[in-house]
């Protein structure tokens, strides 16, 4: 998958969890969490679906490799790509 | 014979629009089958049926909107023989009564000395008012003054019937709640919190506790449990704090159960309202139930699958109802503690703030270590900060054994 794919993906499963939020709008480099207004339950279930869509773990110990859009987008790439 | 009513939905909460049958007249009904679904200030709600039989038939239309107590559809037990809608019409008022789902609080209250009121009504007299409990529970939801009824009820007692006919006179539930501020109109969830913690406040004598607790233990063993999941069965920590608040309730009940009309009622299981943020704003705090029983890994299910239908806007009026003890967690992105308000008629809620590194003595170093703010809010009417302080201990003495949870 090319970083572009990765990346609809993530927006699509973003909007999932956070309808309300636009991700224009958004400071790509900034805390995930801050900038969608999600919780640990949420963050949880993002990974849940994105580890489904994508087909790679995504371990907890990796969690703080995908602290900001821009990175989550990073690790995925890596990982996915 | 037996009337499906609109059951309690919470202190806040008084009425409600029938929006939905699940159940048509003649299908066979059991105890927690889901029969309709009422659209409330805290969204859709599905109401479940405590008796078993067939359903004969409805009693309120689709779109009305209608207090809590009235009777909704008829419900036939097997034994019985003809149906007789007529005659469970005329006396609709008991029978709902009768069946007015309450939380299962222990049989025998514990009569406190307090005085029931602040303001002097012939109950706080001495002279004890003939309420039912149904009728009691609306007038209390409703903000209605028993003391101001005229009972029509056996021996002159306030039934079901006459606090209904007292709702109907009044303004409708929204115009009575709204406040005007800056301008704006509250919306029906900020109205429904604005109502119970203003109750909360000026009825309940609030003491606070709070203790800073290590997590190391409790991180590692998430940690540990996660490693080889994958990321829909991984546990979070609010896992552990929920059913550590749980298991503590055992040996506390002073801290789970409701306080009603000067009387405590402590709760034998635990239903543990799980605060739950709503992104529309607002909250909500539905229960988990019998939360001490379930192990971690089920309670980690229930809670994943009650913030889903949470912030779907769909979920089951016992388990808005019900809650014994609210337990609200801020998760990573918060504050390092949270004073919480009680909600009434319970009488402790507990606040985990989030969890912070800190520096931390241990036999005589001082070394960095993961704490969380553990705090009280307690009902100095049932409690005192002596029973609260050793509450807060257990608790934390269940996160230091988290294999044991």
């Amino acid at each position: 998958m090319t970083r572009e794919e990765i990346e609809a993906v993530l927006r699509a499963e973003m909007h999932q969890i956070a309808p309300d939020i636009d991700i224009e709008e958004i400071d790509r480099q900034e805390d995930l969490r801050d900038e969608f207004d999600i919780d640990s339950m949420d963050f949880q279930n993002l990974v849940a679906a994105l580890s489904k869509r994508l087909g790679i773990p995504m371990p907890e110990a990796d969690y703080g490799e995908m602290g900001s859009f821009d990175a989550m987008l990073d690790y995925l790439t890596a990982h996915a790509g | 014979m037996a009337a499906f009513v609109m059951p309690s939905l919470g202190s806040d909460m008084d009425a409600g629009t029938l929006v939905e049958w699940l159940k048509r007249p003649g299908d066979e009904i059991h105890r927690g089958d889901i029969v309709a679904v009422v659209e409330t200030q805290k969204g859709a709600i599905e109401i479940e049926s405590f008796q078993e039989g067939i359903l004969t038939g409805y009693l309120t239309d689709l779109g009305r909107k209608v207090p809590v107590g009235t009777p909704l559809a008829v419900i036939r037990e097997e034994s019985e023989d003809e149906p007789d809608d007529a005659a469970l019409l005329k006396g609709a008022a008991p029978a709902a009564e009768q069946q007015a789902p309450t939380a299962p609080v222990s049989a025998k209250p514990v009569t406190l000395d307090v005085e029931p009121r602040i303001t002097a009504t012939p109950e706080a007299d001495g002279a004890r008012l003939k309420i039912s409990p149904a009728a009691r529970r609306l007038a209390q939801a409703s903000a209605v003054d028993p003391a101001t009824l005229t009972g029509t009820g056996p021996q002159g007692s306030i039934v079901l019937a006459d606090v209904m006919a007292r709702l109907e006179q009044k303004p409708a539930p929204e115009a009575k709640q709204a406040v005007r501020e800056g301008g704006e109109q509250l919306s029906g969830m900020r109205a429904a919190i604005a109502a119970a913690m203003a109750r909360s406040k000026r009825e309940i004598p609030h003491y606070y506790l709070s203790q800073t607790i290590e997590l190391t233990n409790a991180e590692a063993f998430v940690a540990k449990v996660n490693a080889d999941r994958p990321p829909e069965n991984r546990l979070l920590l609010g896992a552990l704090f929920l059913k550590a608040v749980a298991l503590a309730c055992r040996k506390f009940p002073e801290f789970n159960g409701h306080f009603e009309d000067g009387v405590y009622h402590p709760a034998e299981a635990v239903h543990a309202g799980m605060a739950i943020n709503i992104r529309e704003g607002g909250l909500v705090a539905p229960a988990i139930h019998h939360a001490e029983t379930l192990d971690l890994d089920t309670l980690m299910d229930r809670m994943r699958d009650l913030v889903a239908r949470v912030r779907a806007g769909r979920f089951r009026a016992t388990e808005l109802s019900d809650p014994t003890i609210t337990v609200s967690s801020l998760g990573d992105r918060g504050v390092e503690a949270l004073y919480g308000v009680i909600y009434p008629p319970q009488v402790a809620i507990v606040g985990f703030g989030t969890p912070v590194s800190r520096p931390w003595e241990q036999a005589g170093d001082i070394k960095l270590k993961r704490v969380v703010t553990l705090t009280l809010a307690a009902d100095h009417r049932v409690s005192d900060g002596h029973s609260g302080a050793r509450f807060l201990n257990a608790i934390e003495k269940h996160l230091q054994m988290p294999e044991k949870l």
